[in-house]
């Protein structure tokens, strides 16, 4: 095997429960995103876009979906002779396999893989984030800094950081303390889930973590803090731009929303850092004399009849006359027929919505619920939907 | 699949004016993010038939480019796959091109080599969607030797401009093929797609060689009308040919019609092309479009009606786009109003300028210019 500067291992076995309905037949990193992509696709660009051509996919929760939509990795140029895409799923070994207890152990699992390419290091990440960095740039400043860990921060408002891992730096942009969700926030540099680290040190940490029986095996929780103890040098590298972990419902929704506002730092029309994603075969799309688009993403191959407004539409989409669609986002291959109403709704792909249904949660005051139309469901006409379907 | 094809790209292509000035006809855009080449290769592929050569003739880049490997048409094969045939050598210096089988004669070796039994000889300028494996179904069932696809037009003087009209018998066997000569009765026009026995093509091949003959049509196939069982095969359903300018425009706008655009690009199979990665089109507050097509990587402010927009096409607030179309990466200014227009590739209208063809006669705006 080629040997390789850096190699990069993508953690794509989460569930992301707090996604609901969405991540109730795939793996979250698989969730359809931005009218087109998928989540992990935004992972993935950024691995193409900075040069590194070595990924290691992680998965475990619902790999189906997620493993063919990989497949072999060519829609990111990842089908390499040397290097390129490798899907790694938890496995059996000699004294039977167990499955991936957390991220370090992911990890440490495949220390095997890791080893063939004999990289100087190892780049941690997390294929559930929408966000365009360029890695390379990450790994020069690790390289700079001189330093065994570097972690990818990003300043969060004040009142959510104590949702994150957060870290508290020096002028000099070493780490002196991390603090997993802290009540009392000191900083609000929050920890993205990007590291470098310099793969010997890593090796050896994870196969401390392995041993200790009581580890979480996680990297926020269990590493980063013993190489703290440990009084290793970690630094903080600053990333200024668009970042959002698409974790529930609400910011999932507000980051496809984020999509539509052309003063966005996320722009998706970028020819110097394209956002790569298996591409469906579908003709343009189609507005007839009755439509009216406005900010709005609309996908190849829809056809459309009514009104869209201030939504996301994937490809293949069917909107039918007098249909109203406000602050939505639907899925691929949705059909909604005559007159249905939807205000911020978010259909699962393949949903049928019969003529006259409304989508809506009850506006109360300002604040107005999202509601959740599963995958493959068909609701009859004239139906009044005010909450998410239930699992 | 028994059958191979051949797509013949060594056709004429003059036609189209300033559209293929740098390309050959098989390479022009058509339909918002298509080559016209797309649909005969997407059908070919749709039916079944994986081991695929291509006539390449003059100016090719263009179509090399956009076919490259051929994955995207799922014809990266080990095995068959697609085939680039470059131009007839000359045998002697600057002898020239005289005609298609040329052509074939240079690639005999290829056609003689492929395992397949029959194949198919097809041109690029016919849009359809159709399934080739009825037409092969036909084909042996009839006993034929050379299977004619023909379609009925109804409107001749449009489409058929120097086509072949099928003179057939009420068995359907055909006696004769004539040059158009402006009938306005619906005709049975040949869309140039041929089936036969792959023998019987190295033979005809090899006999128009040996009496110094060089055109495909009329020395293989009119020459043999009487010696040979030659069928017709009607393909019923949307077929457009391009023919003209007039034309190209005409059948990129019946694509508005929903009935014709769901069938064009969902009948029997999915129509194929080169992925770009280009982003959902994405509409302004401002942005007005009506009965029109919009493909991906669009940003549109302004106003666009009865029109197609390519891939990656801006359109400034304040533009009114109407019968027109707007091939990729072309950019519209603001104030600017479009009336029959036809902009080539990045093409880029400057701000507050009018720009007027007639319905007839479309204006083409030659790729990379700037007005």
């Amino acid at each position: 095997m080629q040997k390789k500067k850096c190699v990069a291992m993508l953690l794509a076995g989460g569930q992301g429960s707090r996604l609901g309905v969405l991540t109730q037949k795939v793996a979250k990193p698989a969730v359809e995103f931005g009218g087109k992509y998928r989540i992990i696709d935004f992972t993935l660009s950024n691995c193409y876009n900075s040069g590194i051509n070595t990924v290691g996919v992680l998965t475990q929760y619902k790999p189906l979906l997620l493993n063919s939509y990989i497949g072999i990795g060519s829609a990111w140029d990842l089908d390499r002779q040397n290097g390129g895409v490798y899907v790694l799923p938890p496995f059996v070994k000699e004294y039977g396999g167990e499955w991936y207890k957390g991220t370090a152990d992911a990890i440490c699992q495949n220390i095997n893989f890791i080893d063939q390419f004999e990289p100087e290091y190892v780049l941690v990440l997390s294929g559930d984030h929408i966000y365009k960095m360029d890695y390379s740039l990450m790994l020069e400043y690790h390289e700079q800094k001189n330093t065994e860990v570097t972690i990818a921060v990003i300043e969060v408002p004040w009142e959510e950081a104590n949702r994150f891992g957060i870290m508290s730096i020096d002028e000099n942009h070493q780490i002196i303390e991390f603090v997993e969700k802290p009540q009392e926030p000191k900083s609000n540099l929050a920890s993205m889930g990007i590291y470098i680290f310099s793969w010997p040190v890593l090796r050896k940490y994870l196969q401390e973590d392995e041993r200790n029986i009581q580890s979480t095996h996680d990297f926020g929780k269990d590493i980063i803090p013993k190489l703290l103890r440990e009084k290793h040098e970690l630094f903080a590298y600053p990333f200024i731009g668009y970042w959002k972990d698409v974790g529930t419902i609400e910011s999932f929704w507000e980051a496809n929303m984020d999509l539509l506002s052309d003063q966005s730092t996320l722009q998706l029309h970028d020819p110097a850092w394209r956002i790569y994603s298996v591409n469906p075969t579908c003709p343009p799309h189609y507005l007839a004399a009755t439509a009216k688009v406005k900010n709005s993403l609309l996908g190849e191959g829809c056809m459309v009849l009514g009104e869209v407004e201030n939504s996301v539409i994937f490809p293949d989409v069917y909107i039918g006359m007098g249909a109203k669609i406000r602050n939505s986002i639907v899925m691929t291959g949705v059909r909604i027929e005559d007159n249905v109403r939807l205000d911020k709704a978010i259909i699962g792909r393949n949903a049928v919505l019969h003529s006259n249904t409304v989508v809506a949660a009850p506006a109360k005051e300002d604040k107005q619920d999202i509601v959740v139309v599963m995958a493959d469901i068909v609701i009859p006409p004239n139906s009044k939907i005010q909450e998410s379907s239930i699992v | 699949m028994e059958m191979m094809g051949i797509i013949n790209l060594s056709e004429s292509d003059d036609y189209l004016g300033n559209l293929t000035d740098e390309r050959p006809f098989a390479a022009v855009p058509f339909a918002g993010r298509y080559r016209m080449i797309d649909f005969t290769l997407s059908n070919m592929v749709n039916s079944g038939v994986t081991n695929v050569g291509i006539f390449i003739q003059h100016k090719y880049r263009s179509l090399m480019d956009h076919l490259r490997s051929g994955k995207e048409w799922d014809l990266a094969r080990k095995r068959g796959g697609l085939f680039f045939l470059p131009p007839a050598y000359s045998r002697f210096p600057l002898q020239i091109h005289r005609g298609d089988v040329d052509n074939f004669y240079t690639n005999l070796d290829y056609i003689s080599k492929s395992p397949q039994k029959y194949i198919l000889v097809s041109g690029a300028n016919i849009l359809t969607n159709l399934d080739y494996r009825e037409a092969l179904a036909a084909h042996q069932g009839k006993k034929a030797d050379i299977t004619i696809l023909y379609a009925n037009i109804q409107n001749p003087k449009q489409d058929c401009r120097g086509s072949y009209i099928l003179e057939t018998d009420h068995e359907e066997r055909i006696n004769n093929l004539v040059e158009y000569a402006g009938q306005e009765s619906s005709q049975k026009m040949c869309i140039e797609m041929f089936i036969m026995d792959k023998k019987m093509l190295l033979q005809l091949v090899n006999n128009c060689i040996a009496y110094g003959d060089y055109d495909f049509i009329k020395h293989c196939i009119i020459k043999n009308c009487n010696k040979l069982k030659i069928y017709g095969y009607c393909h019923q359903g949307y077929v457009a040919r391009i023919a003209s300018l007039q034309s190209y425009f005409q059948h990129s706008m019946s694509l508005l019609k929903p009935e014709i655009w769901k069938e064009l690009f969902f009948k029997s199979g999915l129509i194929y092309t080169k992925v770009k990665d280009e982003p959902p089109a994405k509409y302004t507050h401002r942005a007005e479009v009506t009965n029109s097509l919009v493909a991906s990587g669009c940003h549109i402010a302004g106003k666009v009606e009865n029109s197609i927009l390519f891939r990656g096409v801006k359109v400034q607030e304040g533009a009114w786009i109407k019968n027109s179309i707007i091939m990729q990466k072309g950019e519209i200014g603001s104030q600017v109003i479009l009336e029959n227009v036809i902009c080539d590739k990045d093409v880029h209208i400057s701000d507050g300028k009018h720009l007027k063809g007639e319905e007839n006669y479309p204006l083409v705006i030659k790729k990379g210019w700037v007005i």
